[in-house]
């Protein structure tokens, strides 16, 4: 059975004595259950096996290969975002009581992950201004797709409608999760001048029989939408509203349920998860307290033991696969518990004031720049709505070729969204968080005045 | 034994922060100036206030409350709760894997994708597929990724398929996916030795079967015996074969799923691969098919530019179904099974298939004496017995000696699963486990099946020794509490 490894505590003598206690000759004697024909009779065709001394190096290989945000000056944003995070925060996802845990199926003795879960939903739903929380989503992506199809569940309809100005990646997602269940998606334009998404474009006929309306704000060109009346808009023809937001502008931006939205959904990797090439993420999915029973996704509710004393359980399983099957509101099972613990120890570190601080300071520099940007000859801003800590900047010479030049200098310039719309051909999309300094910020503008 | 805590909002003190951020360094003009007053917000939101300490001891102190892999023995069927080694955690925390940003210029992140290329051949090989995914995010994304796909070949193909057939002993997952994809479920029996019932399935499969999703071993822990019969009746009317992978621990290098006859896999790398749960993920269901199925796959997949020998995004596939995932999937997760697998090697993988085998044959042969054995065959990484006898001899349900096995420290198996056993008990020990451990759970299991008869009372409130007592899972669902409020 091979030669002893690290990982395999038992030795030839175990296994002797294992293989005499089960009544067997030898281990293929216990996989005599397997058609022969179906037997690998080769090794695996892969690298031999190498020990942590050799495999730390191999690592350190393709890890030197990336260019990171460590060492250069990020501004790529569109939804991963590249934001400070306390060292305290992975000081305590990385106890193995939390990380090396189950999902919590007995309660007794999973209190740690129950409570924190518990603390999450009170975070999410105090930060979103609704109701109820879930335990988390995959990603916003598939958290916008549940929000869809959750609509469309409980107003028995059967199309939804998405802003144009909604991650494109998020829609992408949404699509591929609509068209196999039957669900029509239909795209709202946006206005090219300003980049918000007008209330006009959402008329009575087009709103009549539609699950819901689905925008996000701040929207995919950073700029913040006027929800309030497109909330109004869809819950007068019997939709739904979904809100689809950032985390951290909710430092100072109102809160979906201030404006209505029957769901809020978005990415919660800006709380103190790390960009991970994409993922891990933490897709957070929030409602109103009438809407809780069609909510997907693992819920946890406080109750009492034995002794009268608090505790915590997962709850509401009927809404769930393992219970309801092919019924469940969702098919979702793992999730991502330790995002979402990472990032209510974010927002314990944070509280409100200092999320109301890490916002401003986005926004202030992300208008900082912005301005500056403005002023180099050869840049213009084509978008003119308001905007949190993102903008669109189309500059006079080529997206790729600037980018090239920027690297040079140790900049990660802003991301070319000319494939995802048209319309903005040549255009780049630029995310400014509280990591960019006003030195990088004013070295970037340097290095743009010399390109133009 | 810590006890119940306070929650964090209970420990806020107006004023207190543990927040530590720097000046904006520029122009702070009103808020107002710079956005509507009406899109402004009017009251900060409820987070607690409290210092750096304040939370460093509060989370301390609730993961004390927490059973896991590393303070004690995890035997939870079809969760496969092997040991997380500890090299793979600092390996996805490199700042070339954590700090990369997923729109970077392709020649700004080599490394990544190199890695992505390279995890795409090993999990091929070892599957015995063509290409994999790693958007899916879990298993049951992986489950609903492989069936968009499954749809999509039958609709190129002009044929609206919408059956899918899925055995009585399927995990949840399995029907609730195949629904999410738009299809209709059909369940197959499963026959006297916990196979599907072959005679069941050729009644069942026909024109409109889209596919068949199996788990290989089953939830039984046994292996289906009759895989290649399966195959053929299912290849035979045009549908496809789904493995599902959640027990892939019991067959690495003994037998693949695509020499098998599936045509479309998913892993969950956080159970077979060894990342950790997380308490409810993160994990990472990598979709692989075999190779008439690649076009279907999710867009972006990595592919290596034999011109320039630069790994590049392949955008290109008119036929994929699209994106599963924001980004790039778990990329972070994958790492760590990219380290996994290296660190095995070959050699490793079969042996940690043959030694979970091992170890559960032996945990469900030492206990046949004591607790009922529905299925008496060898069985593969995980066993399952039942606690009928207990129920029917000493009104002692089988939660109750799952609770009871918690007052010895150790965590419970998976109970009432799969659905077609009685008071069932679903036990995998893993390959990490040693034979010391293995046999002070099975002490552990013996004693309660004594207590069982000579003290019934001690099983009915258990646990004793937990940081909280039973707790009252009806309660908790009448009237749903799902945050703190400070009134209450």
């Amino acid at each position: 059975m091979g030669s002893p490894h690290r990982y395999i505590p038992n030795t030839r003598a175990d296994v002797e004595a294992m293989l005499e206690a089960v009544g067997a000759s030898c281990i293929d004697d216990l996989f005599a259950d397997i058609p022969p024909e179906f037997k690998l009779d080769r090794p695996l065709a892969m690298p031999a096996a190498l020990t942590e001394a050799e495999l730390m190096p191999e690592l350190s290989r393709l890890s030197s290969k990336c260019a990171n945000a460590d060492e250069c000056a990020s501004y790529l944003g569109a939804g991963i975002y590249d934001h400070y995070i306390p060292n305290a925060v992975d000081h305590l996802i990385s106890r193995s009581e939390f990380y090396t845990a189950y999902t919590p199926y007995q309660a007794e003795v999973s209190q740690g992950t129950l409570q924190a879960i518990f603390e999450y939903q009170t975070m999410i739903s105090e930060l979103a201004g609704m109701e109820v929380s879930n335990a988390s989503m995959y990603d916003a992506g598939t958290g916008t797709a549940e929000a869809a199809i959750m609509s469309c569940a409980s107003t028995r309809r059967n199309k939804v409608l998405v802003s144009r100005a909604v991650n494109p990646r998020y829609r992408q997602v949404l699509q591929t999760y609509a068209a196999p269940r039957g669900i029509d998606v239909v795209e709202i334009d946006f206005c090219k001048r300003r980049g918000i998404t007008p209330v006009s474009r959402v008329p009575a006929d087009l709103a009549a029989d539609a699950a819901c309306l689905i925008v996000q704000s701040p929207n995919y060109f950073g700029i913040v939408e006027e929800m309030e009346q497109l909330g109004a808009a869809i819950h007068a023809a019997g939709g739904l509203f979904v809100a689809v937001v950032n985390p951290i502008s909710l430092g100072i931006l109102a809160p979906p349920g201030s404006y209505g939205a029957d769901i809020a959904v978005g990415e919660g990797q800006s709380m103190g998860i790390p960009m991970s090439f994409g993922g891990p993420l933490l897709g957070f999915f929030a409602t109103t307290g009438k809407l809780m029973r069609k909510m997907p996704g693992r819920l946890v509710g406080q109750t009492v033991d034995s002794s009268g004393r608090r505790g915590f359980v997962l709850t509401l399983q009927a809404r769930e696969q393992h219970i309801r099957r092919e019924s469940a509101t969702s098919n979702i099972c793992s999730n991502e518990a330790l995002c979402a613990l990472a990032s209510t120890i974010y927002m314990s570190l944070m509280g409100p004031a200092g999320l109301r601080k890490v916002a401003e300071t986005c926004l202030y520099r992300a208008h900082y720049l912005r301005d500056r940007i403005e002023s180099v000859a050869g840049f213009t801003i084509p978008l003119s709505g308001p905007f949190f800590n993102e903008f669109v900047v189309r500059p006079s010479v080529c997206a790729d070729d600037m980018n090239e030049e920027l690297l040079a200098a140790g900049i990660i310039g802003g991301k070319p969204i000319g494939c995802e719309y048209p319309e903005l051909s040549g255009c780049t999309l630029w995310a400014v968080t509280e990591r960019r300094t006003r030195e990088q910020l004013d070295t970037l503008i340097r290095e743009l005045e010399v390109l133009a | 034994m810590k006890g119940p805590q306070s929650l964090i909002f209970e420990l806020s003190s107006p004023g207190r922060t543990a927040a530590s951020l720097p000046a904006p360094e520029v122009p702070t003009p009103n808020l107002s100036s710079l956005l509507p007053a009406h899109v402004l917000r009017n009251d900060p939101p409820g987070l607690p206030e409290v210092s750096e300490m304040d939370v460093v001891r509060h989370f301390v102190n609730l993961s004390q409350l927490n059973h896991s892999v590393d303070n004690g023995f995890y035997p939870l069927g079809s969760c496969t709760m092997k040991y997380n080694p500890k090299v793979n955690e600092d390996a996805a925390r490199m700042p070339g894997f954590a700090q990369i940003h997923p729109d970077q210029d392709e020649a700004t992140v080599q490394g990544a994708m190199e890695l992505l290329y390279s995890m795409d051949r090993y999990l091929s090989e070892l599957c015995g597929m063509s290409r994999f995914t790693f958007q899916p995010a879990a298993g049951a994304h992986g489950e609903i990724t492989g069936l968009f796909v499954i749809r999509a070949y039958h609709e190129s193909r002009g044929e609206h398929r919408t059956q899918v057939l899925v055995p009585d002993s399927a995990h949840g997952t399995n029907p609730a996916s195949a629904a999410g994809a738009g299809m209709e479920i059909v369940v197959v029996k499963s026959d006297e030795r916990g196979n599907v019932d072959v005679g069941d399935l050729r009644s069942k499969v026909g024109p409109s079967t889209a596919a068949l999703m199996l788990t290989n071993p089953n939830t039984l822990g046994l292996f289906e015996e009759n895989v290649r019969e399966i195959a053929a009746l299912v290849h035979g009317c045009g549908a496809l074969l789904y493995y599902d992978g959640a027990n892939a621990n019991a067959i690495m290098g003994k037998s693949r799923p695509g020499d098998m006859g599936f045509d479309v896999v998913h892993l969950n790398v956080h159970k077979t691969l060894s990342t950790p749960h997380g308490g409810g993920g993160p994990g990472a269901g990598p979709v692989g098919v075999k190779s008439f199925l690649e076009p279907f796959l999710p867009a972006p997949l990595v592919k290596l530019d034999d011109a320039t020998g630069m790994y590049v995004w392949d955008y290109d596939r008119p036929k994929s179904i699209g994106r599963v995932h924001s980004f790039n999937g778990n990329f972070g997760v994958v790492v760590k099974a990219w380290a996994y697998i290296r660190s095995m090697g070959p050699d490793g993988l079969k042996a940690a298939s043959e030694h979970a085998v091992l170890a559960a044959n032996y945990v469900m042969r030492k206990l046949q004496p004591y607790y009922d054995l529905p299925y008496d065959r060898d069985c593969k990484h995980e066993c399952v017995l039942a606690g009928t006898r207990q129920k029917r001899e000493h009104g002692v349900r089988t939660l109750d000696i799952a609770k009871r096995l918690l007052d010895f420290g150790f965590h419970a198996p998976t109970i009432y699963f799969p659905l077609i056993v009685d008071e069932a008990m679903m036990i995998e020990p893993t390959e990490t486990e040693s034979r010391e451990t293995l046999d002070r759970f099975i002490d552990a299991m013996i004693k309660i099946a004594r207590e069982a008869e000579e003290h019934p009372e001690v099983l009915h409130d258990a646990p004793h020794h937990t940081p909280v007592g039973r707790l009252d899972e009806t309660a908790a669902a009448r009237k749903p509490i799902l945050r703190y409020t400070r009134e209450s």
